[in-house]
Protein backbone atom coordinates (compact mmCIF):
# COMPACT_ATOMS: atom_id res chain seq x y z
CA UNK A 1 0.00 0.00 0.00
CA UNK A 2 1.56 3.27 -1.09
CA UNK A 3 -1.27 5.76 -0.61
CA UNK A 4 -0.14 8.16 2.07
CA UNK A 5 -3.74 9.20 2.64
CA UNK A 6 -4.91 5.63 3.31
CA UNK A 7 -1.94 5.02 5.60
CA UNK A 8 -2.91 8.17 7.48
CA UNK A 9 -6.57 7.15 7.72
CA UNK A 10 -5.64 3.68 9.01
CA UNK A 11 -3.31 5.14 11.63
CA UNK A 12 -5.88 7.75 12.71
CA UNK A 13 -8.61 5.10 12.96
CA UNK A 14 -6.52 2.79 15.14
CA UNK A 15 -5.31 5.50 17.50
CA UNK A 16 -8.76 7.09 17.73
CA UNK A 17 -10.38 3.75 18.53
CA UNK A 18 -7.97 2.95 21.36
CA UNK A 19 -8.15 6.46 22.83
CA UNK A 20 -11.94 6.55 22.68
CA UNK A 21 -12.33 3.12 24.30
CA UNK A 22 -9.90 4.18 27.03
CA UNK A 23 -11.73 7.42 27.73
CA UNK A 24 -15.41 6.47 27.44
CA UNK A 25 -17.44 3.57 28.77
CA UNK A 26 -20.65 3.94 26.76
CA UNK A 27 -20.83 2.85 23.15
CA UNK A 28 -22.27 6.12 21.80
CA UNK A 29 -19.65 8.17 23.60
CA UNK A 30 -16.87 5.95 22.29
CA UNK A 31 -18.07 6.28 18.70
CA UNK A 32 -18.46 10.05 18.99
CA UNK A 33 -15.01 10.53 20.49
CA UNK A 34 -13.35 8.15 18.01
CA UNK A 35 -14.86 10.05 15.07
CA UNK A 36 -13.81 13.35 16.62
CA UNK A 37 -10.19 12.21 17.15
CA UNK A 38 -9.87 10.52 13.76
CA UNK A 39 -11.41 13.54 12.05
CA UNK A 40 -8.98 15.78 13.89
CA UNK A 41 -6.02 13.72 12.74
CA UNK A 42 -7.08 13.63 9.10
CA UNK A 43 -8.29 17.22 9.02
CA UNK A 44 -5.12 18.56 10.62
CA UNK A 45 -2.95 16.57 8.21
CA UNK A 46 -4.84 17.88 5.18
CA UNK A 47 -4.75 21.45 6.48
CA UNK A 48 -1.03 21.31 7.24
CA UNK A 49 -0.42 19.72 3.85
CA UNK A 50 -2.09 22.64 2.09
CA UNK A 51 -0.36 25.21 4.30
CA UNK A 52 3.03 23.68 3.49
CA UNK A 53 2.25 23.24 -0.22
CA UNK A 54 3.82 26.55 -1.35
CA UNK A 55 6.94 26.06 0.76
CA UNK A 56 10.04 25.21 -1.26
CA UNK A 57 10.96 21.94 0.45
CA UNK B 1 -35.47 -16.35 26.68
CA UNK B 2 -32.91 -16.96 29.44
CA UNK B 3 -30.37 -14.24 30.11
CA UNK B 4 -26.82 -14.92 29.05
CA UNK B 5 -24.77 -16.14 31.98
CA UNK B 6 -22.12 -13.82 33.32
CA UNK B 7 -18.58 -14.73 32.30
CA UNK B 8 -16.76 -16.85 34.84
CA UNK B 9 -14.74 -14.39 36.97
CA UNK B 10 -11.02 -14.92 36.93
CA UNK B 11 -9.16 -15.02 40.23
CA UNK B 12 -7.83 -11.63 41.37
CA UNK B 13 -4.14 -10.98 40.82
CA UNK B 14 -1.91 -8.24 42.24
CA UNK B 15 -2.07 -5.04 40.16
CA UNK B 16 1.56 -5.31 39.05
CA UNK B 17 1.05 -8.89 37.89
CA UNK B 18 -1.98 -7.65 35.99
CA UNK B 19 0.22 -5.02 34.35
CA UNK B 20 2.65 -7.75 33.27
CA UNK B 21 -0.22 -9.74 31.76
CA UNK B 22 -1.47 -6.65 29.94
CA UNK B 23 1.99 -5.83 28.65
CA UNK B 24 2.59 -9.34 27.34
CA UNK B 25 -0.76 -9.64 25.56
CA UNK B 26 -2.41 -6.33 24.61
CA UNK B 27 -5.89 -6.13 26.13
CA UNK B 28 -5.40 -9.21 28.33
CA UNK B 29 -5.50 -7.17 31.55
CA UNK B 30 -8.93 -5.79 30.66
CA UNK B 31 -10.11 -9.27 29.73
CA UNK B 32 -8.85 -10.52 33.11
CA UNK B 33 -10.79 -7.75 34.85
CA UNK B 34 -13.96 -8.80 33.05
CA UNK B 35 -13.94 -5.87 30.59
CA UNK B 36 -14.36 -8.27 27.71
CA UNK B 37 -15.39 -5.78 25.03
CA UNK B 38 -12.61 -3.29 25.77
CA UNK B 39 -10.03 -6.05 26.00
CA UNK B 40 -10.98 -7.51 22.65
CA UNK B 41 -10.94 -4.09 20.98
CA UNK B 42 -7.46 -3.38 22.36
CA UNK B 43 -6.22 -6.81 21.32
CA UNK B 44 -7.50 -6.55 17.75
CA UNK B 45 -6.60 -2.91 17.09
CA UNK B 46 -3.12 -2.93 18.63
CA UNK B 47 -2.09 -6.23 17.05
CA UNK B 48 -3.46 -5.02 13.69
CA UNK B 49 -1.48 -1.77 13.98
CA UNK B 50 1.69 -3.66 14.89
CA UNK B 51 1.19 -6.25 12.13
CA UNK B 52 0.56 -3.48 9.58
CA UNK B 53 3.83 -1.88 10.65
CA UNK B 54 5.68 -5.10 9.95
CA UNK B 55 3.86 -5.67 6.66
CA UNK B 56 4.71 -2.15 5.46
CA UNK B 57 8.46 -2.73 5.88
CA UNK B 58 8.86 -1.09 9.26
CA UNK B 59 11.87 -1.63 11.46
CA UNK B 60 11.97 -3.08 14.94
CA UNK B 61 14.68 -0.96 16.48
CA UNK B 62 17.58 -2.52 18.39
CA UNK B 63 18.40 -1.41 21.91
CA UNK B 64 21.29 0.92 21.14
CA UNK B 65 22.38 2.93 24.21
CA UNK B 66 24.79 5.06 22.15
CA UNK B 67 21.87 6.37 20.09
CA UNK B 68 19.22 7.60 22.54
CA UNK B 69 16.44 8.08 20.00
CA UNK B 70 16.92 4.56 18.64
CA UNK B 71 16.93 3.18 22.19
CA UNK B 72 13.70 5.04 22.97
CA UNK B 73 12.10 3.68 19.80
CA UNK B 74 13.22 0.19 20.84
CA UNK B 75 11.61 0.66 24.25
CA UNK B 76 8.38 1.73 22.56
CA UNK B 77 8.54 -1.36 20.33
CA UNK B 78 9.01 -3.62 23.36
CA UNK B 79 5.79 -2.15 24.76
CA UNK B 80 3.88 -4.55 22.51
CA UNK B 81 4.95 -7.59 24.53
CA UNK B 82 4.52 -11.03 22.95
CA UNK B 83 3.89 -9.78 19.38
CA UNK B 84 7.22 -7.94 19.58
CA UNK B 85 9.08 -11.05 20.74
CA UNK B 86 7.38 -13.21 18.10
CA UNK B 87 8.33 -10.75 15.36
CA UNK B 88 11.89 -10.60 16.68
CA UNK B 89 12.16 -14.40 16.85
CA UNK B 90 10.86 -14.75 13.29
CA UNK B 91 13.32 -12.18 12.00
CA UNK B 92 10.60 -9.74 10.98
CA UNK B 93 10.96 -6.01 11.27
CA UNK B 94 14.28 -5.70 9.46
CA UNK B 95 12.99 -2.52 7.84
CA UNK B 96 13.36 -1.41 4.24
CA UNK B 97 14.55 2.16 4.30
CA UNK B 98 13.76 2.78 0.63
CA UNK B 99 10.15 1.60 0.93
CA UNK B 100 7.58 4.38 0.49
CA UNK B 101 5.83 3.27 3.67
CA UNK B 102 8.97 2.93 5.82
CA UNK B 103 8.41 5.97 8.04
CA UNK B 104 4.69 5.28 8.39
CA UNK B 105 5.44 1.69 9.35
CA UNK B 106 7.96 2.74 11.98
CA UNK B 107 5.35 5.08 13.41
CA UNK B 108 2.82 2.23 13.48
CA UNK B 109 5.25 -0.02 15.37
CA UNK B 110 6.25 2.63 17.88
CA UNK B 111 2.74 3.95 18.51
CA UNK B 112 1.34 0.43 18.96
CA UNK B 113 3.78 -0.15 21.82
CA UNK B 114 3.08 3.24 23.40
CA UNK B 115 -0.68 2.76 23.17
CA UNK B 116 -0.30 -0.62 24.86
CA UNK B 117 1.52 1.14 27.70
CA UNK B 118 -1.50 3.46 28.06
CA UNK B 119 -3.82 0.46 28.05
CA UNK B 120 -1.76 -1.19 30.80
CA UNK B 121 -1.91 1.98 32.91
CA UNK B 122 -5.69 2.09 32.43
CA UNK B 123 -5.96 -1.52 33.64
CA UNK B 124 -3.80 -0.65 36.65
CA UNK B 125 -6.11 2.25 37.53
CA UNK B 126 -9.12 -0.07 37.33
CA UNK B 127 -7.38 -2.74 39.43
CA UNK B 128 -6.51 -0.36 42.26
CA UNK B 129 -9.94 1.27 42.21
CA UNK B 130 -8.97 4.67 40.83
CA UNK B 131 -11.27 4.19 37.86
CA UNK B 132 -14.71 2.55 37.83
Amino acid sequence: MTSHFLLLVFFASCVATVMAVLQKDDRAGQIRLALYIAGGFVGAALLLGWVMFPLPL
Amino acid sequence: MPARPDPVPLPPVPPLALCAIGWLVPGAAHLWLGRREKGLIFLVVLVALFAAGLWLDGRIFPIEPREPLVALAALANIGMGVPYFVAWALGLGAGNVVAVSYEYANTYLIVAGLLNALVVLDAYDIAVGRKP
